[in-house]
């Protein structure tokens, strides 16, 4: 019960914290879940990435879902993501009905253009750190610039580079037995 | 009866919508068209809404178009409708990823997985600090790169966070993004 209270609490300040959506959730996710609690390593986030992107849904839900279970099952898998939602469902739920204008007031325009300067810092730096837990040697960094380079010149679906390395992951291990 | 309408609907979209966030929004402009429970600049100001608030987009977008189609009640359903089936295929996920963990085609998979995986991911940080650094309005109108389009308080802002994030690593990120939204008002970024 003490657990899964901790994992409702680490993700609704996960989800309260998440300004941007998507990899916003990075850094409070690497300091709640890894760092802190030591629920799961840098590792094994990676891997829950790769099948959040090619799974349907909203990411923060896909990687609550997954840690929540890692930790207490399915209770945990609901704890985590009743919470990483929560704060969205009680903000947006203020604001429409009763701050409707509070997008257009300027100071808010301002302090977000301010934020997604400081998001942007924070997941550079979030990546960095991924990088060096999950990109090693020649072949993982071959697969990681090209992956890279198929997002930002291309329209291709991120499903299409995580299946190609589904084969080759598999191909390689085929071949590895038979040599 | 609109809560299973919304429910039907919002299911769909977090069936449908991958890749996470804005994911959402041509299913969202579908719903407007068949459903009328928004009109297309109402959308537009969701969007808004969605991105300056905290938590997922995805999610924020839903829960406001709940409300705007059926009050509160309405948001709530919507939030959980468009979560669930993430939710189902990622429990379905975790328990055999759990199971065969040990599996030696799974660790192969996943070593050729994580470098990929971190890819995606600096792709979608480069979209993060092209719209946090560049003047996109700029950047329109020259047609293609110029220097002119560089914000330059925004790159020094930055800069100084990134370092900040550097040697301070065990602060938490809100107080980054509080000296964020205070820059980003003082200097009316």
């Amino acid at each position: 019960m003490r657990e899964l209270l901790q994992i409702f609490w680490s993700f609704f300040q996960i989800g309260l914290f998440t300004f941007g959506g998507g990899y916003a959730m990075l850094p409070m996710l690497q300091r709640e879940v890894v760092d802190k609690h030591g629920w799961t390593n840098e590792k094994e986030l990676l891997n829950c990435y790769a099948v959040a992107q090619c799974t349907p849904g909203v990411i923060a839900v896909n990687t609550a879902t997954f840690v929540g279970y890692k930790r207490k099952k399915i209770l945990g898998s609901l704890a985590a993501t009743v919470a990483v939602v929560m704060p969205s469902l009680i903000i947006i739920s203020i604001i429409a009905t009763v701050l409707r204008s509070f997008a257009d007031v300027p100071a808010v325009a301002h302090a977000f253009a301010g934020i997604r300067v400081a998001v942007a810092a924070l997941v550079l730096h979030a990546l960095i750190q991924l990088y060096q837990k999950g990109v090693k040697g020649a072949l993982g960094n071959a697969l990681f610039i090209a992956s890279l380079l198929v997002m930002i010149l291309t329209d291709l679906s991120p499903v299409i580079p995580v299946l190609c390395a589904l084969v080759l992951g598999l191909l390689m291990r085929k071949a590895g037995r038979e040599v | 009866m609109i809560y299973l309408q919304l429910f039907w609907a919002f299911f769909k979209t977090g069936l449908f919508a991958v890749g996470g966030g804005l994911a959402t929004l041509p299913f969202l402009s579908q719903i407007s068209g068949q459903y009328g429970w928004f009109t297309q600049a109402e959308l537009a100001d969701m969007i808004a809404v969605a991105e300056s608030t905290p938590g997922p987009i995805g999610v924020n977008m839903a829960t406001y178009a709940g409300i705007h189609a059926a009050g509160i009640p309405g948001g709530i359903v919507a939030t959980f409708a468009l979560i669930l089936p993430a939710f189902i295929i990622m429990l379905i996920i975790a328990s055999l990823l759990t199971r065969f963990s040990e599996n030696s085609y799974v660790k192969s998979v996943m070593t050729t997985l994580r470098p990929v995986s971190v890819g995606l991911i600096a792709a979608a940080v480069y979209s993060v600090l092209k719209v946090a650094l560049l003047d996109a309005t700029v950047l329109e109108q020259a047609g293609g790169w110029t220097f002119d389009c560089i914000r330059i308080p925004a790159v020094i802002l930055f800069v100084a966070l990134f370092l900040a994030r550097l040697k301070w690593n065990k602060l938490h990120p809100i107080v980054l993004i509080a000296v964020g939204a205070a820059a980003g008002i003082l200097l009316q970024m």
